[in-house]
Formats: C-alpha cells, structure tokens, sequence
C-alpha cells in the first residue's frame, strides 16, 4: 500500500497526516456553519413562507424586508463576502483565519441559499392541507410544525442535500482565506507547488464525500415520500 | 342553528369588485341536513366558509347557536372551529401520516391519553367502515376510501355541525352514492347538522331535507327540498331540476317529430307533473277507469324524495272528447300539474 502511494502519488504520500488533516478540517467546516445555516435558513423560509400573499401569517413589510435581504445576499459572489466580511468574522469569531475564521463567511454565504431552497420547498405545499388544519382549529405555529414541515419532509431533505453539497465547494474556497481544508490543500500545494497527484487525491475525496451525501440525501428523501 | 344576516363578501380581483355573496339571509337548523346548490361561481363555497370564518364577511354577521363568530379572533376562533368539521373535494388529508395519524391529529392536543385517542380513532374508523386501513397511508386509498377517512377525521373533534364542500364531486356515481349514505348515517346517528355544497342535484335529492339555490351571490330561492323540486320559481332551480329528471326530453323529441309521439286524431299528449306528496294514488287507473279513457304512458320518470314519489308521466290519452276535458279537470282538483303538450282533438 505504501509502496503503491511512492510510486503514483508520490507528493501525496509525503504529507499523509496533512492530507488527513484537511479532510477533518474540511467536514469541520461543513458540521459547524451547518448547524448555523440549517436552523437560520429554515426559520428565514418558514418566514418568506408564511409572511407571503394569502400565507398564515400574512404580514407584507416582514415577507418584503426577509425576501430583500436573502436576494441581497445572494447576488454577491462568495469570494467578495469572504473578503467583505472578514472585520464582522474578527469580531464573531475572534479571528478571520482557520475553520474558526471560515463559520462566519460560510454561514452568511449558504443561508441565503438554503432559506431559497426551504421557501421553494414549502411553496410545493398542497394549499387543502393547510385550510384543514385551519378549519380544524388549529394555531399557526402548530400548523408550521404539523403539517407546513411534516409534509414537506422530502423537500426540505432535498434541499439540505443540495446546501450540504454547495458547502462543501465553497469551503474550499474559503481555503483561499486560510481556513485550511481539502480546498486549501489542493491549492497550496496541487496548484502552486504543481503536484498534480495531490490536487487528484483531493478530488477524489470530495467526490466521495459528495456522493456520500447525495445518496443519503436521496435515500431519506424516498423514504419520507409518501404519495404514490 | 346556524343564522346568516345580511351577509355580504366583495373580493377584489384585478381591480375589479367581486360580488361573491350578497345579502344573504339564512336560517340552517339543528340537525339537519342543508343543501346549497349552484353552478361554480355562485358563491356557495365562499358562503359555507364563512361558517368557520375561513372566510370573513365583508359585512353581516353569522350566528352560530347563538354565538356571533364574524368577531371571533385568535383562540375563541379556533375553539369554535374545533366544533365544526369539515370535508373537501379533494379530500386534503395529510399524506405524511397513516389514516389513524389523520384521524388523531387534531384530537393530539386536547389532553387525552394516548389509550383514549386509539380507542376515539377505533370508533370512528368503524363508523366509516375502514376499520382495517388504520396504518395505510392516504395514497394507498382510492377516492371514496379517503373521503370516508375525511369524514371519520372531521368527526374526531365532536363536532356539532360538519360542513362538506362538494365532496363528492371527485367521485364515481356508485361511490357518490355510499359516502351520501355515510353522511346521511352520521346525521341520523350523531345528531349532526351537515351542510352540503354542491352543484349536483343528485346529492340534494338523496340526503338533504332543505336546500337554498345560489346564483351570482344571491340565494334565489330556499326551502323544503320537495317543495323545490316540485314548484321550482327560479329559472336556475328550474334548470337543475330539469337536470336529474329525462320528462323534459320530450319536447325534444315532438319538435323532432319522433316516433312516439305521433298521435292520430282525437288524441292528445299530456305532461303530469305531482306537485303533492300524492302520487301514490293511482291517478293514471283512476282517470281511466272513471271517465272511460284509454291512457298510454309513453314516458316517465318519478323518484323518491325522502320518501314520497315526485316527477311526472308523459301520457297519450284517447278517448271521448268531453271525458278528456273533465279528466284533466279532475286531475287539475287533485292538485297534479297538468300541462296539454300535443293536441290533435277537434276544436
């Protein structure tokens, strides 16, 4: 096995525990920010969802300013962000490099995206299903929790899938500020020190990584599907 | 008792104004069955859902046992809700959940234990007869099956008065006809008041014991279902009776100059129509028999309401002029509409 890394790739071989070290980083980076952008993204959709036209909660100025903001956010390219941001990350984090210094970036750059992806996916709602649990008394947040999220499940599944997947190219751009990572890695030395063999390992693990998350995400979507 | 005053509702649509309801005065029973008939767009769903304030009155207030809910808000309003079930065309059960989930859902929070909701969701499944589907999901179910899961859910809060927006609109005419049964044995069993939305004269005819005619917001006309049928005013009641009945086929067919129709000298065709619940006389032998008249029945049609006979007979009577005279006189005593449609007596 050793003998097979000298031979074909013999950079990679050299640094193993580096190697090892920014997959940890890189998943470090996912699981963190992740936890941030799941739970503010899915409470921005579930606010565009129901604060919009004919929603439960129906509130103009709130849809308005949550719908704004999310499209603002959208539109800038994520290595300005990392680089807009990197006072406010300072003052978050304590510092703007590292996984610590990436949270910041990662989260501000793939909530907007996820609270998108969450709108669209409660948007599929049957609208019947909402007016029972209204005819049957029941109050706005229990119908959010009930029914909006309950039956939604396949979607939001799909939608957390497709983030994971966007998270994980834009750590490795993130690399680009420090924060170490596969991303990192590559660049440092695949890109700038030209060993080809590093930058394919590095591939290679990310495509595993994201298929990995493709197929659980598919196969929980399935399983949530309930309608023939 | 469900008490609508002077209720009105404009939507504005595009910029123009909708008059979906106007100034609708209606007293629903307890109890009863209660039909609201028209065609799309008379404004009978926006009317029905103003009972549980699914819509609000644009002016007017509706009372339920004497309760003013058009200024409910917040939790009184969903209290009062809980009291009314409702079922939908397109059924809108929760495909995330099994038929038991369905049928448990709004019962979850009202402090029973979850012994006690298994058992309510037992009870209720047999009264739909799905006993043996409580851990399918809704997509394993055909139309009927999902509505009667509909009804066994609509029924888990106790509820005083069930309302049904066209329900079973989607369905085939045989499983029409069972989930009317259905509702008709929830009535009876529970007491409870069920309104009917629908444009199928059909589903009034079956199980309603009044109804109330909608057309463009208004209601035209209201009343016993028998009374309707058998004296429409309105043109559009006219029109939806003439709809489950074929009798009025036959001018059809004489402007067609069809076979049956033909009649030699001295004969006439007459439409009876029963207007009373007295058709169980034998009206046809009777008239036969007492002025020597020859009456052949070229053409009827006479259902049930409840239980008396209504709709009429198209008929060729023959015989002596001045007894045909004195027999549609007669029948014109017994109250039974009488209208000459084909004459080919001498003047």
């Amino acid at each position: 096995m050793q003998e097979l890394l000298n031979t074909y790739l013999p950079n990679l071989a050299e640094k193993l525990p580096g190697f090892g070290q920014a997959i940890v980083e890189t998943l470090q980076m996912v699981a963190k920010s992740g936890v941030f952008i799941f739970f503010i993204g899915l409470f921005l959709g579930i606010t565009m969802n129901v604060t919009k036209k004919n929603g439960i909660l129906e509130n103009k100025i709130v849809f308005q300013i949550v719908d704004k903001v999310v499209n603002l956010f959208r539109s800038i390219p994520f290595i300005i962000l990392l680089a807009a941001l990197i006072p406010l990350t300072r003052m978050i984090s304590g510092t703007a490099i590292g996984v610590q210094g990436a949270i910041v970036p990662l989260v501000f750059g793939t909530t907007p995206f996820f609270s998108r992806q969450v709108e669209t996916a409660l948007a599929e709602m049957n609208p019947g299903l909402i007016e029972a649990a209204i005819a049957m008394g029941e109050s706005p947040l229990s119908i959010i929790f009930r029914v909006l999220l309950r039956e939604c499940i396949p979607g939001l599944v799909r939608a957390v899938t497709i983030t994971i997947i966007n998270l994980i190219s834009l750590t490795a751009m993130a690399g680009a500020v420090g924060a170490g990572g596969l991303g990192d890695f590559a660049i440092r030395f695949g890109y700038q020190r030209n060993q080809p063999d590093v930058t394919f390992a590095s591939v290679v693990v990310l495509v595993i990584i994201v298929t990995i998350v493709q197929v659980l995400g598919n196969f929980i979507s399935n399983k949530y599907t309930k309608t023939a | 008792m469900i008490e609508f005053k002077d209720v009105n509702k404009t939507f504005e649509v595009d910029g123009k104004v909708v008059n979906a309801v106007q100034n609708v005065n209606l007293t629903i029973k307890d109890g009863e069955i209660f039909g609201i008939i028209g065609f799309s767009g008379a404004g009978k769903s926006t009317l029905v859902r103003m009972i549980n304030m699914l819509e609000k009155p644009t002016s007017g207030q509706v009372v339920i046992n004497g309760t003013e809910i058009t200024s409910l808000k917040g939790k009184a309003l969903r209290q009062q809700r809980k009291k009314i079930g409702m079922i939908f065309q397109h059924f809108n059960l929760f495909s995330s959940r099994t038929v038991g989930g369905n049928i448990a859902f709004a019962m979850k929070k009202k402090g029973l234990s979850k012994l006690e909701i298994d058992k309510k969701v037992d009870e209720l499944l047999d009264i739909v007869g799905l006993s043996d589907k409580k851990e399918a999901y809704p997509s394993q179910l055909s139309g009927g099956q999902k509505q009667r899961v509909a009804i066994a859910r609509a029924l888990a809060t106790d509820p005083d008065i069930l309302l049904s927006d066209e329900s079973t609109s989607a369905l085939d005419p045989r499983t029409t006809s069972s989930i009317l049964q259905l509702l008709k044995e929830v009535n009876e069993r529970l007491g409870i008041t069920i309104v009917v939305i629908t444009h199928e004269m059909q589903v009034v005819k079956e199980i309603c014991d009044r109804v109330a005619v909608m057309e463009n917001g208004n209601v035209v006309e209201s009343g016993d279902v028998f009374q309707i049928f058998a004296n429409p005013v309105a043109e559009i009641t006219k029109e939806f009776v003439d709809s489950t009945t074929t009798l009025s086929r036959i001018y059809q067919y004489i402007k067609d100059e069809s076979e049956i129709t033909k009649i030699e000298k001295g004969e006439v065709i007459v439409r009876f129509r029963y207007l009373e619940r007295n058709s169980s006389e034998a009206l046809v032998s009777m008239i036969s028999r007492k002025f020597n008249l020859d009456v052949n029945i070229i053409f009827g049609d006479v259902e049930l309401i409840g239980e008396n006979p209504i709709g009429g007979l198209v008929s060729i009577i023959r015989g002596d002029q001045k007894n045909i005279q004195d027999a549609l006189t007669y029948l014109k005593e017994k109250n039974v509409g009488v209208e000459v449609i084909k004459d080919a007596r001498v003047a």
